[in-house]
Formats: C-alpha cells, sequence, structure tokens
C-alpha cells in the first residue's frame, strides 16, 4: 500500500487496487512525489513540512490525511496549536477577486486569515507566514500576491524554501483530492 | 507585458514573481528535474528546479496522467476536466493551454469557449457537463464529489477506469493551479 491507498483506504487485491495498477506510471510518480516532499532527502525540516501538511489535511477537514500527516510530527505540543488554527481558519472555496475588467463580476469574497497570536507563538515566525500562505493556496488561491512571498522572504524563506512550500501545498491539494475521489468511486461500487 | 483580464485560448507568457536557475547555472539534478529537455527555456520550469526532485516526479505524474492515452478517459475530455478545474480556481494560464488542447483533440471551440465565457455551469451536452460538474466538485474545498456525481458520469458512459482518470486529471490541475497562481503570473 502506498500513501494514496492508505489515505483512500484503498485494500491490497481490491478493485480500486487493480483499477491504480492499471496506470503504474501515474501510480508510481503519485508516490514518487511524496516520497520528494517527506522523505529523507527532501528539503525543509521535517517538522516544518509535517506542519504544514497537517493544517492543509485540517483545513480541508480531510481525516485520513491529519492521520497520515499528524504521525510524521514529532513534535507533540505543536498539534494541538494546528488543530486551533485550522478549526478556528476553516472555511470553504474556491474564492477570491479577478483581475480588474469584465471577471470581476465573478469575484467572490472570503476570509482572509491571520494565525492567532497564541499560534504564532507556537509556530514561530517562519511556520506562522506558512500557514497564512497556505490557507491562501488552500482556499483562494487567486488572490496570491507578490507581496505574499515577500512577506514570506521577510522571516527567512529562501526562493528554494518557497518553490517547496509551493510545491508542498499544491502537491497536497492533488493528494488529498485524488484519495477522495477514489474513496468515493470505491464506495460506489459496494 | 499587461495582465490578461478574461479567460482566453490565446498563448499567454508566464511571469515568475521569483528568480528561476539561470539556463548556465541549471545543475545535472536539475536538469534531471525538468524532464524534458526543451523546458530549459521555460522561466516557470526553471523556477521549480531549484526543488529538482519533487519537479520530477510531479512531470512524470502529469505526463502519465494527460498523455498515456493507452486506455481509460480520451484525452479531450482529460484536458477538458483540466480546463474546468483552472476555471473554477481561476488560474487564466492554465485554462489558456488546456482549453486550446481540449479544442485540439475535441474539434468542439464552441463548446471550451462557452466554458471559458460562462464557467462551470456552461451547458456542453450531457456527458461534457456531467465531467466539468464532477471535476467543479473535486476542486471545491473541502471536496463536494461524492455518489451523485459518479452516478451521472456513469449515466453519461463513462466506466471506472474513465471516472479515475477523471479524479486523476482534476485532482492534478489543482496542484498545477496552485504553482502557476503562487509563484508568477499571465502576462499577454
Amino acid at each position: 500500500m502506498d500513501a494514496i491507498d492508505t489515505l483512500a483506504r484503498i485494500e491490497p487485491g481490491s478493485t480500486l487496487d487493480a483499477l491504480r495498477r492499471r496506470k503504474p506510471v501515474t501510480r508510481n510518480n503519485a508516490q514518487a512525489s511524496f516520497d520528494a516532499l517527506f522523505g529523507a532527502e527532501a528539503r525543509l525540516p521535517l517538522r516544518e513540512r509535517a506542519a504544514v501538511a497537517l493544517f492543509v489535511a485540517g483545513l480541508q477537514t480531510d481525516e485520513p490525511g491529519q492521520t497520515l500527516y499528524g504521525a510524521m510530527l514529532a513534535d507533540e505540543p505543536l498539534h494541538a496549536a494546528i488543530a486551533a488554527e485550522f478549526k478556528h481558519a476553516a472555511t470553504t472555496g474556491p474564492y477570491g477577486a479577478f483581475p480588474a475588467g469584465p471577471l470581476t463580476r465573478e469575484d467572490l469574497a472570503g476570509p482572509s486569515y491571520t494565525i492567532s497570536a497564541a499560534g504564532r507563538a507556537a509556530l514561530g515566525a517562519r511556520l506562522a507566514a506558512a500557514f497564512e500562505q497556505a490557507h491562501m493556496l488552500v482556499f483562494h488561491p487567486r488572490d496570491a500576491t507578490p507581496g505574499a512571498i515577500r512577506t514570506l522572504e521577510a522571516v527567512g524563506w529562501s526562493t528554494p524554501d518557497i518553490v517547496t512550500l509551493s510545491q508542498l501545498v499544491a502537491f497536497l491539494s492533488f493528494q488529498l483530492r485524488a484519495a477522495h475521489g477514489l474513496r468515493a468511486l470505491a464506495g460506489s461500487l459496494a | 507585458m499587461t495582465e490578461p483580464v478574461t479567460f482566453t485560448r490565446a498563448l499567454l507568457d508566464w511571469l515568475p514573481w521569483l528568480e528561476p536557475v539561470a539556463e548556465t547555472d541549471l545543475t545535472d539534478r536539475q536538469r534531471a528535474g525538468l524532464v524534458d529537455p526543451a523546458r530549459v527555456k521555460s522561466a516557470y520550469f526553471r523556477l521549480l528546479a531549484h526543488d529538482p526532485d519533487i519537479l520530477g516526479a510531479r512531470t512524470r505524474t502529469d505526463k502519465d496522467i494527460f498523455f498515456n492515452v493507452a486506455e481509460g478517459l480520451p484525452r479531450a475530455e482529460r484536458e477538458l476536466a483540466a480546463a474546468a478545474t483552472s476555471r473554477l480556481n481561476g488560474c487564466i494560464y492554465c485554462a489558456s493551454v488546456h482549453a486550446r488542447h481540449a479544442v485540439t483533440y475535441s474539434k468542439r471551440d464552441a463548446d471550451v469557449d462557452r466554458l471559458l465565457a460562462e464557467g462551470i455551469g456552461a451547458d456542453l451536452g450531457e456527458r461534457w457537463n456531467a465531467i466539468t460538474e464532477a471535476a467543479a466538485a473535486l476542486t471545491a474545498t473541502p471536496p463536494q464529489f461524492g455518489a451523485p456525481h459518479i452516478e451521472r458520469l456513469r449515466r453519461a458512459g463513462l466506466g471506472d477506469l474513465e471516472i479515475a482518470d477523471l479524479i486523476h486529471g482534476s485532482a492534478f490541475f489543482n496542484w498545477a493551479n496552485r504553482l502557476m497562481l503562487s509563484l508568477g503570473e499571465p502576462a499577454v
């Protein structure tokens, strides 16, 4: 079983297992992507990657994701701080603004998340900024701005760090959805 | 260079907000991460080359989900799912690329243009409506995709593997859209 099997609760030998194995390159590279972001050679400290992943899974109310990524976060006191953040930050997306012009009639207002004072104290400035960026990418990615990048840089995120952070949140947006969809497909065959 | 203000099938540029790795500075590992040597010309892929391992795995995932058509969902409908996902998230650049591909493989210019102009909910005929509705439901955060969408897809003629391909195509664009939207901007 790979990470998506675990998240989607796909058992070896099941119909969904057989279905996934008909696209072995997709299956193997979805797992290689997970390994590149969460394995021993990944960039960024594991504490940062696991904290962001647990926050993203929490924002998506994805329970299997919270279990998988929560287990990677050894820093036990952080779990409660992260859970408090995703509970107060939860909303529904995608929303956001379009560039000035005809599309602005489709603008959808939604919350812009700022981490709580307690969350900032528990997580530190670097992770606090990452959480604010992650929330935007999860719920309102079209509101991303160069200013948000400058905010990350101001608390020590380098260019490669920011690329990895974007990959991390964006990959989770794929992986948790792929697993959600496959879980629903399995349910329809039961 | 100006920012596009509508969804379009026109060729757009993409301008990074962070400095890509210079072509002459690419390490062997970064070149390997690009997978396709022609991508050294792309600022987007050279920016992602700052983390080459995830770039390589991402690129191979992308190519198989969209290009491996030995079986499963027709290419046109994988592209439709990518365009619909990008339309809903608001990635004008991604939508332009995959709307062009959707037209190339389906020849349904008017329907693809209707999706770009009207968004999710544009009437594209039952099979395409079922696909865009499913892509939109999976793109919602948290995802809303479930039994009613699968039922509608089955009634429209999609089998299990085709539905799995649609799930992967839409889920993948939730990855791609967030990279393109967070690291730079489209330009005309």
